[in-house]
């Protein structure tokens, strides 16, 4: 499977990260370098497995639906780069 | 005593608390140190105001003839994953430049509350991806080893706790956080000489660590040798309510339990774990390490992973894709940086964000956890690792009932120099091929100092346990460093 410049650029549109074209030119042999040494793991029989879920036998936890830490809007906003009347503000997303 | 920097924890604990010199003594020692390190760039914001509170809250307690914590006074850096209250946090990355936690994680908050202080936040690989510290947005992080015969070229201290390896290595600190996501603690402990654990997965909790790879992510401690580890371990890990993985178990005192005495342990050697192109001189050490372990009373025996060659390939799946989910939050919008151009929308503000804020290997790695989770990919690649990770776990299961612990080489190589592997990303990758299989399985494992190789540099031994198996790691550990007699350190060039 190759990555060609194109599949680049979906992907890192996927990620929301911006790349020039010379960036796409750069990545694709790179990705395609990394993906193929990946693939390998295509050799291994799996049909007798399943896919790992937790590393360490555990239980998730239930707590009670109650507020624990809540009222604390200034401190969630401070280190927001921009914050406006208490809220987070963002460029115009509905005209 | 010539120079108190020289003492590790359990020495600088138990000096101060019977008198032998003050914990203001103590910190000032080591903050002197840290100020003439800077050549080494293993730190990315010094705290000696935090340092020297702890030390005054020691003192104080002293000369109140009150009971001292486990840590009092004792002075430690913090790799700079760990969110510190007020104290800037950047997991070494420009998006999180200037971003001043209104919170403290778990760990460093318990190490706080066992009276330790912080000398400051360690620079680390960015994210902690990588394995030489040179993903830093901060500069790359220069071990303070040097090869021999005049070779000055500066050397990886490790990654990508390689601020955390560095400092202790050269002695600005006597111990330190490091996190271990597939190898970041015991790899550059190994470049470095000293010693450092992962836990078992779950021991230490995860809340206020800048997540990498959530089902692999552990904290662990650093430090020069097993007893210090064993001290910071105990003050690190136990239950966090916070954290949903972590094991509500109590935590051992493993410091107390420690003996060099092996007798009816089984200690297994993978055979996969000799690998084409090991240096000779670590082939070697193994041997060494194998007839230690012998001396100190252990049965050798050997056993077999099978799937060991297909833990670097599953961990290259499995962590980028956890890797371009957790970092889905760094968007410009709750913290950190914003990139917004005049008439730009939130979509391309999101873009430029993360274009200008990760660098090369995060934005890589995000790429490629982006690409195996898209449609059409996910099961050929994700479903399939998490098999074969699956496997891995089950050979290690499988050992397991012949053997109590293995032993292994901890890295592939001495340190290289900085730059001789940066443009090959699997070349760097595979740093962490010994250190990967146990990290996807979630194994306790720690890296103690065995030896040099002929260029002078470190080389160390992986042992990994059975889940929950500090002890056992730590105490294999101890007879290896009590008879591999490990005492070179590096000549202060910085």
């Amino acid at each position: 499977m190759s990555v060609d410049t194109a599949t680049v650029k979906k992907v890192a549109s996927l990620a929301r990260i911006a790349i020039s074209d010379a960036d796409a030119e750069r990545l694709a042999p790179e990705l395609n370098n990394i993906l193929g040494w990946i693939e390998q793991l295509g050799e291994v029989d799996t049909s007798s497995v399943e896919p790992m879920t937790a590393v360490i036998p555990n239980v998730l936890r239930l707590r009670e639906d109650v507020v624990t830490e809540g009222n604390q809007r200034d401190a969630v906003l401070r280190n927001a780069p921009q914050g406006e009347h208490g809220f987070f503000t963002v460029p115009k997303v509905v005209e | 005593m010539s120079d108190i920097t020289d003492l590790g924890v359990a020495s600088l604990r138990d000096g101060i608390r019977t008198g032998k010199f003050s914990a203001r003594e103590v910190a000032d020692a080591f903050i002197v140190k840290v100020s003439k390190g800077k050549a080494l760039n293993a730190f990315i914001v010094e705290t000696p105001e935090h340092a020297l509170a702890a030390a005054k809250a020691a003192d104080e307690a002293i000369a109140r003839g009150e009971p001292l914590k486990p840590l009092s006074g004792v002075p430690l850096g913090m790799k700079d994953l760990f969110a510190t209250k007020g104290v800037q946090t950047t997991a070494a990355s420009h998006i999180l430049e200037g971003f001043e936690p209104v919170y403290e994680s778990t760990v460093s908050q318990k190490l706080w509350d066992a009276g330790a202080g912080m000398l400051g936040k360690l620079n680390m690989d960015q994210f902690a991806m990588g394995s030489s510290n040179e993903t830093s947005y901060f500069g790359n992080v220069i071990s303070p080893w040097r090869r021999g015969g005049g070779d000055n070229a500066p050397l990886a201290p490790g990654g990508s706790s390689g601020g955390s390896s560095a400092a202790i290595a050269a002695r600005l600190v006597p111990g330190a956080t490091g996190t271990d996501t597939g190898g970041s603690i015991r790899q550059p402990a190994a470049f470095t000489g000293i010693s450092g654990i992962k836990p078992t997965y779950g021991r230490c909790s995860r809340y206020g660590v800048v997540a990498f790879a959530s089902s692999l992510d552990q904290a662990g401690p650093m430090a020069r040798d097993v007893r210090d580890c064993a001290i910071l371990l105990e003050n690190m890990a136990g239950f966090d309510p916070r954290d949903s993985t972590s094991l509500q178990l109590p935590v051992p005192k493993w410091e107390e339990h420690l003996s060099g005495d092996l007798s009816g342990k089984k200690i297994g050697i993978p055979a996969e774990y000799l690998i084409d192109g090991t240096p000779t001189e670590i082939a070697k050490l193994w041997e060494a390490g194998i007839a230690w372990v012998k001396d100190a009373g252990a049965e050798v025996v050997e056993v077999s992973l099978p799937h060991t060659k297909y833990a670097l390939p599953a961990y290259y799946i499995i962590a980028p894709a956890e890797a371009s989910s957790n970092l889905a939050r760094y968007d410009g919008v709750r913290y950190g940086l914003r990139e917004l151009a005049e008439g730009q929308n939130l979509q391309e503000m999101y873009a430029a964000t993360r274009a200008a804020g990760f660098g090369d290997e995060v934005k890589r790695r995000i790429l490629i956890g982006t690409y195996v989770l898209s449609a059409g990919f996910y099961d050929a690649y994700y479903t399939q690792a998490q098999k074969v990770r699956a496997l891995i776990a089950r050979d290690f299961e499988n050992v397991f009932s012949m053997c109590d612990l293995l032993l292994t080489p901890t890295a592939p190589s001495a340190a290289f120099a900085l730059g001789e592997k940066s443009a090959d990303p699997i070349a760097m990758y595979l740093n962490d091929v010994f250190t990967v299989p146990s990290s996807l399985a979630g194994l306790p494992a720690m890296s103690v100092p065995g030896g040099l190789d002929a260029g002078g540099l470190p080389l160390g031994l992986q042992i990994i346990g059975r889940p929950l198996d500090e002890q056992g790691v730590l105490n294999a550990g101890l007879a290896i460093e009590q008879r591999a007699g490990f005492a070179a350190r590096p000549e202060a060039w910085w």
